[in-house]
Protein backbone atom coordinates (compact mmCIF):
# COMPACT_ATOMS: atom_id res chain seq x y z
CA UNK A 1 0.00 0.00 0.00
CA UNK A 2 2.91 2.77 1.29
CA UNK A 3 4.72 1.32 -2.04
CA UNK A 4 2.11 1.78 -4.17
CA UNK A 5 1.48 5.53 -3.11
CA UNK A 6 5.24 6.37 -3.11
CA UNK A 7 5.56 5.10 -6.90
CA UNK A 8 2.33 6.96 -7.31
CA UNK A 9 3.21 10.33 -5.43
CA UNK A 10 7.18 10.14 -7.67
CA UNK A 11 5.18 9.51 -10.92
CA UNK A 12 2.84 12.67 -10.27
CA UNK A 13 6.06 14.86 -8.67
CA UNK A 14 7.57 14.21 -11.76
CA UNK A 15 4.60 15.92 -13.67
CA UNK A 16 5.06 18.75 -11.04
CA UNK A 17 8.74 19.09 -11.54
CA UNK A 18 8.69 18.96 -15.57
CA UNK A 19 5.80 22.16 -14.96
CA UNK A 20 7.97 24.08 -12.51
CA UNK A 21 10.55 23.77 -14.34
CA UNK A 22 9.55 25.92 -17.30
CA UNK A 23 8.53 28.24 -14.50
CA UNK A 24 11.85 28.57 -12.38
CA UNK A 25 13.73 28.85 -16.39
CA UNK A 26 11.88 31.91 -17.07
CA UNK A 27 12.48 33.56 -13.27
CA UNK A 28 16.44 32.12 -13.75
CA UNK A 29 17.03 33.69 -17.19
CA UNK A 30 14.73 36.61 -17.54
CA UNK A 31 13.74 37.74 -14.41
CA UNK A 32 9.95 37.92 -14.29
CA UNK A 33 7.33 35.96 -11.94
CA UNK A 34 5.25 35.38 -15.53
CA UNK A 35 1.84 34.80 -14.23
CA UNK A 36 0.68 33.97 -17.75
CA UNK A 37 2.69 30.67 -17.23
CA UNK A 38 -0.48 28.08 -16.33
CA UNK A 39 -2.53 29.38 -19.02
CA UNK A 40 0.14 27.50 -21.36
CA UNK A 41 -0.75 24.26 -19.01
CA UNK A 42 -4.26 24.49 -20.16
CA UNK A 43 -3.66 25.01 -23.76
CA UNK A 44 -1.31 22.29 -23.87
CA UNK A 45 -3.88 20.50 -22.41
CA UNK A 46 -6.97 21.40 -24.88
CA UNK A 47 -4.15 21.32 -27.50
CA UNK A 48 -3.80 17.61 -26.91
CA UNK A 49 -7.79 17.02 -26.68
CA UNK A 50 -8.25 19.02 -30.52
CA UNK A 51 -5.07 17.18 -31.91
CA UNK A 52 -6.87 13.60 -30.29
CA UNK A 53 -10.49 14.17 -30.98
CA UNK A 54 -10.37 16.28 -34.10
CA UNK A 55 -7.49 15.01 -35.92
CA UNK A 56 -7.61 11.73 -34.30
CA UNK A 57 -3.76 11.40 -33.80
CA UNK A 58 -1.99 9.28 -31.12
CA UNK A 59 -0.57 10.52 -27.82
CA UNK A 60 2.76 10.30 -29.21
CA UNK A 61 2.38 12.60 -32.16
CA UNK A 62 -0.24 14.83 -29.86
CA UNK A 63 2.28 15.57 -27.33
CA UNK A 64 4.99 17.29 -29.24
CA UNK A 65 2.50 19.06 -31.16
CA UNK A 66 0.45 20.18 -28.33
CA UNK A 67 3.67 21.46 -26.51
CA UNK A 68 5.18 22.96 -29.61
CA UNK A 69 1.91 25.02 -29.83
CA UNK A 70 1.55 26.06 -26.02
CA UNK A 71 5.82 27.12 -26.62
CA UNK A 72 4.66 29.62 -29.65
CA UNK A 73 1.96 30.99 -27.83
CA UNK A 74 4.12 31.70 -24.76
CA UNK A 75 6.67 33.06 -27.32
CA UNK A 76 3.98 35.72 -28.77
CA UNK A 77 1.98 36.56 -25.63
CA UNK A 78 5.21 36.97 -24.09
CA UNK A 79 6.39 39.43 -26.59
CA UNK A 80 3.21 41.61 -26.50
CA UNK A 81 3.73 42.05 -22.74
CA UNK A 82 7.12 42.05 -21.24
CA UNK A 83 8.91 43.51 -23.92
CA UNK A 84 7.70 46.75 -23.14
CA UNK A 85 8.72 46.58 -19.59
CA UNK A 86 11.78 45.36 -19.63
CA UNK A 87 13.64 48.48 -19.03
CA UNK A 88 11.22 50.21 -16.29
CA UNK A 89 12.60 50.53 -13.21
CA UNK A 90 9.57 48.76 -11.58
CA UNK A 91 9.78 45.97 -13.78
CA UNK A 92 9.44 43.10 -11.32
CA UNK A 93 6.06 44.52 -9.78
CA UNK A 94 4.85 45.54 -13.57
CA UNK A 95 5.26 42.17 -14.86
CA UNK A 96 3.84 40.43 -12.11
CA UNK A 97 0.59 42.95 -12.49
CA UNK A 98 0.67 42.66 -16.28
CA UNK A 99 0.99 38.80 -16.35
CA UNK A 100 -1.92 38.19 -14.02
CA UNK A 101 -3.97 40.43 -15.50
CA UNK A 102 -3.19 38.93 -19.13
CA UNK A 103 -3.97 35.52 -17.43
CA UNK A 104 -7.36 36.32 -16.17
CA UNK A 105 -8.11 37.72 -19.61
CA UNK A 106 -6.79 34.21 -20.99
CA UNK A 107 -8.37 31.80 -18.99
CA UNK A 108 -12.43 33.58 -18.83
CA UNK A 109 -11.98 33.95 -22.72
CA UNK A 110 -10.61 30.62 -23.00
CA UNK A 111 -14.11 29.85 -20.75
CA UNK A 112 -16.29 32.04 -22.60
CA UNK A 113 -15.22 30.23 -25.88
CA UNK A 114 -14.83 26.33 -24.97
CA UNK A 115 -17.10 26.52 -21.95
CA UNK A 116 -16.42 25.54 -18.02
CA UNK A 117 -17.26 21.98 -17.98
CA UNK A 118 -14.63 19.00 -17.67
CA UNK A 119 -13.68 17.32 -21.02
CA UNK A 120 -12.02 13.94 -21.63
CA UNK A 121 -9.34 12.64 -23.77
CA UNK A 122 -11.01 9.95 -26.50
CA UNK A 123 -11.07 6.60 -24.95
CA UNK A 124 -8.69 4.29 -25.51
CA UNK A 125 -6.17 6.44 -26.11
CA UNK A 126 -3.32 4.71 -23.93
CA UNK A 127 -3.95 1.34 -23.71
CA UNK A 128 -5.42 0.43 -20.06
CA UNK A 129 -3.09 -2.34 -19.52
CA UNK A 130 -1.28 -2.22 -16.43
CA UNK A 131 2.11 -4.21 -14.84
CA UNK A 132 2.54 -5.39 -11.63
CA UNK A 133 6.06 -5.18 -10.26
CA UNK A 134 6.74 -6.27 -6.52
CA UNK A 135 2.89 -5.81 -5.92
CA UNK A 136 3.33 -2.19 -7.12
CA UNK A 137 0.79 -1.65 -10.13
CA UNK A 138 2.11 0.75 -12.96
CA UNK A 139 -0.15 2.05 -15.63
CA UNK A 140 0.82 2.28 -18.86
CA UNK A 141 -0.30 5.86 -18.93
CA UNK A 142 2.23 6.26 -15.89
CA UNK A 143 4.87 4.79 -17.58
CA UNK A 144 4.72 7.35 -20.74
CA UNK A 145 4.16 10.18 -18.31
CA UNK A 146 7.59 8.95 -16.39
CA UNK A 147 9.19 8.66 -19.69
CA UNK A 148 8.01 12.14 -21.68
CA UNK A 149 9.51 13.66 -18.64
CA UNK A 150 12.97 12.19 -18.28
CA UNK A 151 13.18 12.77 -22.00
CA UNK A 152 12.12 16.78 -21.41
CA UNK A 153 14.34 17.01 -18.88
CA UNK A 154 17.81 15.18 -20.75
CA UNK A 155 16.58 17.59 -24.09
CA UNK A 156 17.02 20.71 -21.88
CA UNK A 157 19.53 20.02 -19.82
CA UNK A 158 22.10 19.02 -22.84
CA UNK A 159 20.57 21.99 -24.42
CA UNK A 160 21.46 24.25 -21.42
CA UNK A 161 24.95 22.56 -20.57
CA UNK A 162 25.92 21.59 -24.07
CA UNK A 163 25.16 23.66 -26.78
CA UNK A 164 26.56 27.57 -27.48
CA UNK A 165 22.79 28.44 -27.63
CA UNK A 166 22.62 26.68 -23.79
CA UNK A 167 26.19 28.78 -23.34
CA UNK A 168 24.02 32.46 -24.77
CA UNK A 169 21.09 31.95 -22.26
CA UNK A 170 22.98 30.95 -19.04
CA UNK A 171 25.10 34.12 -20.08
CA UNK A 172 22.06 36.19 -19.95
CA UNK A 173 20.75 34.48 -16.43
CA UNK A 174 24.11 35.90 -15.39
CA UNK A 175 24.31 39.39 -16.79
CA UNK A 176 22.09 40.42 -19.28
CA UNK A 177 23.65 43.50 -19.88
CA UNK A 178 27.19 41.58 -20.38
CA UNK A 179 25.81 38.67 -22.02
CA UNK A 180 24.45 41.50 -24.73
CA UNK A 181 27.95 43.58 -24.91
CA UNK A 182 29.52 39.85 -25.39
CA UNK A 183 27.29 39.57 -29.27
CA UNK A 184 24.32 37.35 -27.82
CA UNK A 185 21.18 38.51 -29.63
CA UNK A 186 19.26 38.82 -26.37
CA UNK A 187 16.09 39.58 -27.79
CA UNK A 188 16.15 36.36 -29.49
CA UNK A 189 17.51 34.53 -26.63
CA UNK A 190 14.51 35.31 -24.49
CA UNK A 191 11.94 34.32 -27.40
CA UNK A 192 13.57 30.81 -27.11
CA UNK A 193 13.35 31.21 -23.47
CA UNK A 194 9.65 31.81 -23.15
CA UNK A 195 9.08 28.97 -25.95
CA UNK A 196 10.99 26.15 -23.98
CA UNK A 197 9.22 27.25 -20.91
CA UNK A 198 5.92 27.40 -23.09
CA UNK A 199 6.72 23.87 -24.08
CA UNK A 200 7.31 22.67 -21.16
CA UNK A 201 4.47 23.90 -19.58
CA UNK A 202 1.97 22.61 -22.22
CA UNK A 203 3.78 19.14 -21.85
CA UNK A 204 2.93 19.54 -18.37
CA UNK A 205 -0.53 19.83 -19.58
CA UNK A 206 -1.35 17.15 -21.35
CA UNK A 207 0.56 14.72 -18.92
CA UNK A 208 -1.64 15.78 -16.47
CA UNK A 209 -4.32 15.91 -18.47
CA UNK A 210 -3.71 12.03 -19.13
CA UNK A 211 -3.00 11.33 -15.53
CA UNK A 212 -6.66 12.65 -14.08
CA UNK A 213 -8.52 12.54 -17.41
CA UNK A 214 -10.43 15.99 -16.83
CA UNK A 215 -9.21 18.87 -18.37
CA UNK A 216 -11.14 22.31 -18.28
CA UNK A 217 -10.02 26.11 -18.41
CA UNK A 218 -8.96 26.87 -15.38
CA UNK A 219 -6.33 23.79 -14.40
CA UNK A 220 -3.33 26.08 -14.89
CA UNK A 221 -4.19 27.76 -12.38
CA UNK A 222 -4.54 25.04 -9.76
CA UNK A 223 -1.16 23.68 -11.03
CA UNK A 224 0.02 27.36 -10.26
CA UNK A 225 -0.05 26.67 -6.62
CA UNK A 226 2.05 23.61 -6.92
CA UNK A 227 4.14 25.77 -9.34
CA UNK A 228 4.48 28.06 -6.96
CA UNK A 229 5.38 25.83 -4.12
CA UNK A 230 7.88 23.91 -6.16
CA UNK A 231 9.94 26.98 -7.04
CA UNK A 232 10.17 28.64 -3.61
CA UNK A 233 11.27 25.50 -1.70
CA UNK A 234 13.72 24.32 -4.68
CA UNK A 235 14.81 28.07 -4.99
CA UNK A 236 14.02 30.62 -7.92
CA UNK A 237 15.56 30.02 -10.61
CA UNK A 238 17.19 26.72 -9.24
CA UNK A 239 16.72 23.89 -11.87
CA UNK A 240 17.69 21.06 -9.85
CA UNK A 241 15.83 22.47 -7.26
CA UNK A 242 12.74 22.74 -8.88
CA UNK A 243 13.49 19.05 -9.76
CA UNK A 244 13.80 17.17 -6.53
CA UNK A 245 11.27 19.53 -5.01
CA UNK A 246 8.51 18.79 -7.52
CA UNK A 247 9.01 15.03 -7.12
CA UNK A 248 8.99 15.63 -3.74
CA UNK A 249 5.63 17.70 -3.66
CA UNK A 250 4.28 14.45 -5.43
CA UNK A 251 4.96 12.65 -2.95
CA UNK A 252 3.77 14.63 0.31
CA UNK A 253 0.14 15.10 -1.76
CA UNK A 254 -0.37 11.39 -2.33
CA UNK A 255 0.39 10.50 0.92
CA UNK A 256 -1.66 13.65 2.24
CA UNK A 257 -4.27 12.46 0.33
CA UNK A 258 -3.90 8.65 1.18
CA UNK A 259 -3.64 9.03 5.39
CA UNK A 260 -5.26 12.33 5.90
CA UNK A 261 -7.60 14.18 3.26
CA UNK A 262 -7.41 14.54 -0.38
CA UNK A 263 -9.18 17.78 0.20
CA UNK A 264 -6.45 19.42 2.52
CA UNK A 265 -3.18 18.70 -0.24
CA UNK A 266 -3.40 22.28 -1.19
CA UNK A 267 -3.11 23.45 2.14
CA UNK A 268 -0.51 21.54 3.24
CA UNK A 269 1.63 22.35 0.14
CA UNK A 270 0.80 25.87 1.27
CA UNK A 271 1.77 24.86 4.95
CA UNK A 272 5.25 24.00 3.03
CA UNK A 273 5.41 27.18 1.02
CA UNK A 274 5.29 29.34 4.31
CA UNK A 275 7.61 26.92 6.56
CA UNK A 276 9.80 27.40 4.12
CA UNK A 277 9.51 31.08 3.60
CA UNK A 278 9.95 31.34 7.04
CA UNK A 279 13.16 29.15 7.77
CA UNK A 280 15.22 29.06 3.90
CA UNK A 281 13.77 31.86 1.95
CA UNK A 282 16.91 31.14 -0.54
CA UNK A 283 15.58 27.53 -0.86
CA UNK A 284 15.81 23.84 0.37
CA UNK A 285 18.93 23.47 -1.44
CA UNK A 286 20.48 27.69 -0.45
CA UNK A 287 21.89 28.08 -4.32
CA UNK A 288 19.19 30.60 -5.42
CA UNK A 289 20.50 34.07 -5.05
CA UNK A 290 18.08 35.61 -2.64
CA UNK A 291 16.91 39.01 -3.19
CA UNK A 292 16.49 41.31 -0.61
CA UNK A 293 14.13 44.45 -0.76
CA UNK B 1 -39.38 59.61 7.09
CA UNK B 2 -37.60 62.51 5.98
CA UNK B 3 -36.32 60.34 2.98
CA UNK B 4 -38.51 61.24 0.12
CA UNK B 5 -40.53 58.26 -1.69
CA UNK B 6 -38.67 57.93 -5.07
CA UNK B 7 -35.36 58.08 -2.91
CA UNK B 8 -36.09 55.35 -0.78
CA UNK B 9 -37.61 53.26 -3.81
CA UNK B 10 -34.27 53.92 -5.92
CA UNK B 11 -32.73 52.84 -2.32
CA UNK B 12 -34.15 49.74 -1.85
CA UNK B 13 -34.30 48.21 -5.92
CA UNK B 14 -30.41 49.24 -5.83
CA UNK B 15 -29.68 47.65 -2.91
CA UNK B 16 -27.16 45.27 -3.41
CA UNK B 17 -25.85 47.52 -5.73
CA UNK B 18 -25.26 49.88 -3.63
CA UNK B 19 -23.48 47.71 -1.06
CA UNK B 20 -20.79 46.52 -3.65
CA UNK B 21 -19.91 50.00 -4.08
CA UNK B 22 -19.18 50.36 -0.87
CA UNK B 23 -17.24 46.55 0.01
CA UNK B 24 -15.41 46.96 -3.35
CA UNK B 25 -14.91 50.95 -2.59
CA UNK B 26 -13.19 49.22 0.86
CA UNK B 27 -11.55 46.39 -1.27
CA UNK B 28 -10.04 49.19 -3.06
CA UNK B 29 -8.59 50.80 -0.57
CA UNK B 30 -7.22 47.50 1.19
CA UNK B 31 -5.28 47.27 -2.37
CA UNK B 32 -4.11 51.15 -2.74
CA UNK B 33 -2.46 50.46 0.74
CA UNK B 34 -0.04 47.68 -0.50
CA UNK B 35 0.24 48.95 -4.03
CA UNK B 36 1.25 52.60 -2.94
CA UNK B 37 4.40 51.36 -1.39
CA UNK B 38 5.28 49.39 -4.05
CA UNK B 39 4.41 46.16 -3.10
CA UNK B 40 1.94 43.37 -4.46
CA UNK B 41 -0.19 41.67 -2.29
CA UNK B 42 -2.87 39.55 -4.13
CA UNK B 43 -4.33 38.22 -0.86
CA UNK B 44 -7.68 41.03 -0.77
CA UNK B 45 -9.70 38.35 -1.26
CA UNK B 46 -8.65 35.61 0.74
CA UNK B 47 -8.43 38.55 3.69
CA UNK B 48 -12.15 39.14 2.88
CA UNK B 49 -12.97 35.58 2.86
CA UNK B 50 -11.14 35.39 6.51
CA UNK B 51 -12.94 38.05 7.51
CA UNK B 52 -16.57 36.62 6.27
CA UNK B 53 -16.51 33.58 7.69
CA UNK B 54 -15.00 34.61 10.88
CA UNK B 55 -17.38 36.86 11.58
CA UNK B 56 -20.43 34.98 10.59
CA UNK B 57 -19.05 32.30 12.88
CA UNK B 58 -19.28 34.10 15.54
CA UNK B 59 -22.70 35.54 14.60
CA UNK B 60 -24.15 32.25 14.58
CA UNK B 61 -22.09 30.27 16.41
CA UNK B 62 -21.31 32.29 19.28
CA UNK B 63 -24.17 34.49 18.73
CA UNK B 64 -22.37 37.81 19.44
CA UNK B 65 -23.13 41.06 18.40
CA UNK B 66 -22.48 43.09 15.82
CA UNK B 67 -20.37 45.64 17.21
CA UNK B 68 -18.35 43.15 18.63
CA UNK B 69 -18.37 41.10 15.68
CA UNK B 70 -17.04 43.94 12.73
CA UNK B 71 -13.98 45.20 15.01
CA UNK B 72 -13.18 40.90 16.05
CA UNK B 73 -13.16 39.89 12.09
CA UNK B 74 -9.99 41.51 11.19
CA UNK B 75 -7.58 38.95 13.62
CA UNK B 76 -8.09 36.29 11.32
CA UNK B 77 -6.48 37.84 8.53
CA UNK B 78 -4.09 40.10 10.24
CA UNK B 79 -3.25 36.73 11.77
CA UNK B 80 -2.83 35.18 8.69
CA UNK B 81 -0.94 38.70 6.69
CA UNK B 82 1.34 38.71 9.46
CA UNK B 83 1.93 34.77 9.21
CA UNK B 84 3.12 35.69 5.53
CA UNK B 85 3.76 39.24 5.76
CA UNK B 86 6.90 38.51 8.17
CA UNK B 87 9.21 36.25 6.43
CA UNK B 88 8.47 37.66 2.69
CA UNK B 89 8.00 41.25 3.38
CA UNK B 90 12.13 41.67 3.49
CA UNK B 91 12.61 39.68 0.59
CA UNK B 92 12.05 41.23 -2.99
CA UNK B 93 8.42 42.13 -4.05
CA UNK B 94 7.99 38.63 -5.91
CA UNK B 95 7.95 36.56 -2.80
CA UNK B 96 4.92 37.83 -1.23
CA UNK B 97 3.25 38.54 -4.65
CA UNK B 98 4.01 34.68 -5.14
CA UNK B 99 2.66 33.66 -1.34
CA UNK B 100 -0.21 35.59 -1.38
CA UNK B 101 -1.40 34.70 -5.02
CA UNK B 102 -2.48 31.00 -3.99
CA UNK B 103 -3.64 31.66 -0.86
CA UNK B 104 -7.03 32.32 -1.68
CA UNK B 105 -7.50 29.00 -3.85
CA UNK B 106 -5.91 27.27 -0.21
CA UNK B 107 -8.48 29.07 1.79
CA UNK B 108 -10.90 27.97 -0.88
CA UNK B 109 -10.05 24.12 -0.43
CA UNK B 110 -10.24 24.53 3.47
CA UNK B 111 -13.68 25.94 3.26
CA UNK B 112 -14.81 23.28 1.32
CA UNK B 113 -13.41 20.07 3.25
CA UNK B 114 -13.24 21.40 6.93
CA UNK B 115 -17.10 20.75 8.60
CA UNK B 116 -17.23 24.25 10.61
CA UNK B 117 -17.03 26.60 7.53
CA UNK B 118 -20.56 24.58 5.40
CA UNK B 119 -18.25 23.11 2.60
CA UNK B 120 -19.98 23.51 -0.78
CA UNK B 121 -22.75 25.32 0.37
CA UNK B 122 -21.12 27.56 2.49
CA UNK B 123 -23.02 29.58 5.64
CA UNK B 124 -26.65 30.56 4.92
CA UNK B 125 -28.97 32.41 7.16
CA UNK B 126 -26.35 35.17 8.46
CA UNK B 127 -28.75 37.70 9.90
CA UNK B 128 -28.27 40.96 7.99
CA UNK B 129 -27.09 43.65 10.74
CA UNK B 130 -24.28 45.58 8.56
CA UNK B 131 -26.51 48.72 7.38
CA UNK B 132 -25.84 50.88 4.49
CA UNK B 133 -24.36 53.83 6.34
CA UNK B 134 -21.83 51.44 8.61
CA UNK B 135 -20.62 50.46 5.20
CA UNK B 136 -19.99 54.04 4.07
CA UNK B 137 -19.20 55.27 7.06
CA UNK B 138 -16.30 52.70 7.56
CA UNK B 139 -15.24 53.59 3.50
CA UNK B 140 -15.57 57.18 4.20
CA UNK B 141 -13.17 56.92 7.54
CA UNK B 142 -10.52 54.78 5.51
CA UNK B 143 -10.57 57.10 2.93
CA UNK B 144 -10.18 60.18 5.38
CA UNK B 145 -7.69 57.93 7.48
CA UNK B 146 -5.25 57.25 4.30
CA UNK B 147 -5.88 60.58 2.93
CA UNK B 148 -4.45 61.92 6.08
CA UNK B 149 -1.43 59.64 6.28
CA UNK B 150 -0.61 60.38 2.50
CA UNK B 151 -0.38 63.71 2.99
CA UNK B 152 1.59 63.83 5.92
CA UNK B 153 5.43 62.33 5.89
CA UNK B 154 4.33 59.26 6.02
CA UNK B 155 2.95 59.83 2.60
CA UNK B 156 6.31 61.19 1.21
CA UNK B 157 7.89 57.95 2.44
CA UNK B 158 5.66 55.79 0.82
CA UNK B 159 5.83 57.42 -2.58
CA UNK B 160 9.63 57.30 -2.00
CA UNK B 161 9.46 53.88 -1.56
CA UNK B 162 7.49 53.22 -4.19
CA UNK B 163 9.99 54.67 -6.96
CA UNK B 164 13.02 53.52 -5.31
CA UNK B 165 13.18 51.29 -2.42
CA UNK B 166 16.96 51.52 -1.97
CA UNK B 167 17.13 55.22 -2.24
CA UNK B 168 14.13 55.30 0.48
CA UNK B 169 15.79 53.21 2.88
CA UNK B 170 19.03 55.04 2.49
CA UNK B 171 17.23 58.43 3.33
CA UNK B 172 16.20 56.92 6.91
CA UNK B 173 13.20 54.98 5.51
CA UNK B 174 12.72 51.87 7.69
CA UNK B 175 11.08 49.98 4.45
CA UNK B 176 10.09 46.54 5.76
CA UNK B 177 8.10 47.70 9.18
CA UNK B 178 6.05 50.26 6.34
CA UNK B 179 5.35 46.94 4.11
CA UNK B 180 4.12 44.96 7.07
CA UNK B 181 2.54 47.69 8.65
CA UNK B 182 0.80 48.60 4.98
CA UNK B 183 0.10 44.41 4.52
CA UNK B 184 -1.64 44.63 8.44
CA UNK B 185 -3.64 47.94 6.92
CA UNK B 186 -5.00 46.15 3.79
CA UNK B 187 -5.95 42.90 5.71
CA UNK B 188 -7.66 44.93 8.49
CA UNK B 189 -9.77 47.03 5.42
CA UNK B 190 -10.68 43.42 3.30
CA UNK B 191 -11.95 41.78 7.01
CA UNK B 192 -14.02 44.37 7.21
CA UNK B 193 -14.98 44.28 3.80
CA UNK B 194 -15.77 40.48 4.59
CA UNK B 195 -17.31 40.78 7.56
CA UNK B 196 -20.07 43.81 6.28
CA UNK B 197 -20.68 41.68 2.89
CA UNK B 198 -21.27 38.74 4.80
CA UNK B 199 -23.86 40.85 6.93
CA UNK B 200 -26.12 41.89 4.44
CA UNK B 201 -25.92 39.34 2.03
CA UNK B 202 -27.29 36.42 4.29
CA UNK B 203 -24.78 34.08 2.84
CA UNK B 204 -21.41 32.99 1.96
CA UNK B 205 -19.57 30.32 -0.09
CA UNK B 206 -16.52 28.92 -0.58
CA UNK B 207 -16.51 30.09 -4.37
CA UNK B 208 -16.12 33.65 -3.50
CA UNK B 209 -12.73 34.44 -2.50
CA UNK B 210 -10.39 32.79 -5.17
CA UNK B 211 -8.31 33.58 -7.76
CA UNK B 212 -10.70 35.64 -10.09
CA UNK B 213 -12.39 38.10 -7.40
CA UNK B 214 -8.53 38.68 -6.22
CA UNK B 215 -7.55 39.82 -9.83
CA UNK B 216 -11.00 41.33 -9.93
CA UNK B 217 -9.73 43.47 -6.90
CA UNK B 218 -6.41 44.89 -8.80
CA UNK B 219 -8.28 46.10 -11.58
CA UNK B 220 -10.20 48.72 -9.62
CA UNK B 221 -6.74 50.34 -8.20
CA UNK B 222 -5.19 50.21 -11.33
CA UNK B 223 -7.99 51.58 -13.36
CA UNK B 224 -8.12 54.23 -11.06
CA UNK B 225 -4.74 55.06 -10.29
CA UNK B 226 -2.60 54.40 -7.42
CA UNK B 227 -1.72 58.14 -6.30
CA UNK B 228 -4.72 58.85 -4.00
CA UNK B 229 -6.98 56.67 -2.41
CA UNK B 230 -10.32 58.38 -3.78
CA UNK B 231 -8.71 57.33 -7.59
CA UNK B 232 -8.77 53.40 -5.85
CA UNK B 233 -11.97 53.75 -4.88
CA UNK B 234 -13.43 55.65 -8.20
CA UNK B 235 -12.13 52.79 -10.00
CA UNK B 236 -14.01 50.37 -8.01
CA UNK B 237 -16.96 52.22 -8.47
CA UNK B 238 -16.58 52.42 -12.15
CA UNK B 239 -16.48 48.39 -12.51
CA UNK B 240 -19.09 47.64 -10.70
CA UNK B 241 -21.43 49.85 -12.19
CA UNK B 242 -20.23 48.26 -15.43
CA UNK B 243 -20.81 45.03 -15.00
CA UNK B 244 -24.69 45.79 -14.23
CA UNK B 245 -24.93 46.66 -18.01
CA UNK B 246 -23.58 42.82 -18.81
CA UNK B 247 -24.85 41.14 -16.27
CA UNK B 248 -25.19 37.73 -18.19
CA UNK B 249 -21.61 38.28 -19.54
CA UNK B 250 -19.76 37.05 -16.66
CA UNK B 251 -16.59 34.99 -18.43
CA UNK B 252 -16.64 38.58 -20.98
CA UNK B 253 -16.62 41.10 -17.95
CA UNK B 254 -13.95 38.97 -16.19
CA UNK B 255 -11.99 39.28 -19.70
CA UNK B 256 -12.09 42.98 -19.60
CA UNK B 257 -11.18 43.35 -16.03
CA UNK B 258 -7.65 41.18 -17.24
CA UNK B 259 -7.51 43.35 -20.16
CA UNK B 260 -7.68 46.63 -17.88
CA UNK B 261 -4.88 45.55 -15.38
CA UNK B 262 -2.78 44.66 -18.94
CA UNK B 263 -3.85 48.07 -20.62
CA UNK B 264 -3.12 50.30 -17.28
CA UNK B 265 0.00 48.59 -16.62
CA UNK B 266 1.75 49.04 -20.08
CA UNK B 267 -0.06 52.21 -21.53
CA UNK B 268 -1.26 53.95 -18.02
CA UNK B 269 0.94 53.63 -14.97
CA UNK B 270 -0.99 56.09 -12.77
CA UNK B 271 -4.56 55.13 -13.72
CA UNK B 272 -7.29 56.99 -15.69
CA UNK B 273 -7.17 59.84 -12.47
CA UNK B 274 -3.39 60.11 -12.15
CA UNK B 275 -4.01 62.72 -8.84
CA UNK B 276 -0.65 62.98 -7.57
CA UNK B 277 -1.27 64.15 -3.01
CA UNK B 278 -0.42 67.38 -2.37
CA UNK B 279 2.03 68.16 -0.13
CA UNK B 280 3.66 71.20 1.23
CA UNK B 281 7.62 71.15 1.23
CA UNK B 282 9.55 69.66 3.77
Amino acid sequence: MLAQQLVNGVLLGATYALFALGFTLMFGVLRVINLTYGFYFSAGAFLSLALTRQLGLGIWAALPLAAIGAGIMAVGIDWLLLTRLRRRATAELDSLMVTLGGVLALYSAMTAWLGPDIRRLPPGLVSADSFVIAGVRITTAQILILGATLLLVALLLALMRGTRLGLAIRAMAEKPDAAGLMGINTARASALVSFISGCLGGAGGVLIGLNFNAIHPYMGETMMLRGFVVIIVGGLGDIRGALIAGVALGVIEVLTAGYISSGLKEAVAFAILVAVLWTRPQGLFGRAVMRRA
Amino acid sequence: MSIPPWLDDLLWTYQNLIHAMGVNGLLALSMYVVLAIGQLSLGQAAFMGLGAYSSALMTLKLKLPFFVVLPASVAAPVLVALLIGVPTLRLSGVYLAIATIGLGEVLRAVYLNVDVFGGALGLNGIPERAETWMIFGILAAGITGLWLVGRSGVGRAMEAMREDPTAAAVMGVNVPRYHLAALVTSAILAGLAGALSAHVSSFIGPNEYGFEPAVTILSFALLGGIGTPIAAVAGAWFLTLLPELMRDLPQVRLTLNGVIIVLAVLFLPRGLLGWRMGRKAA
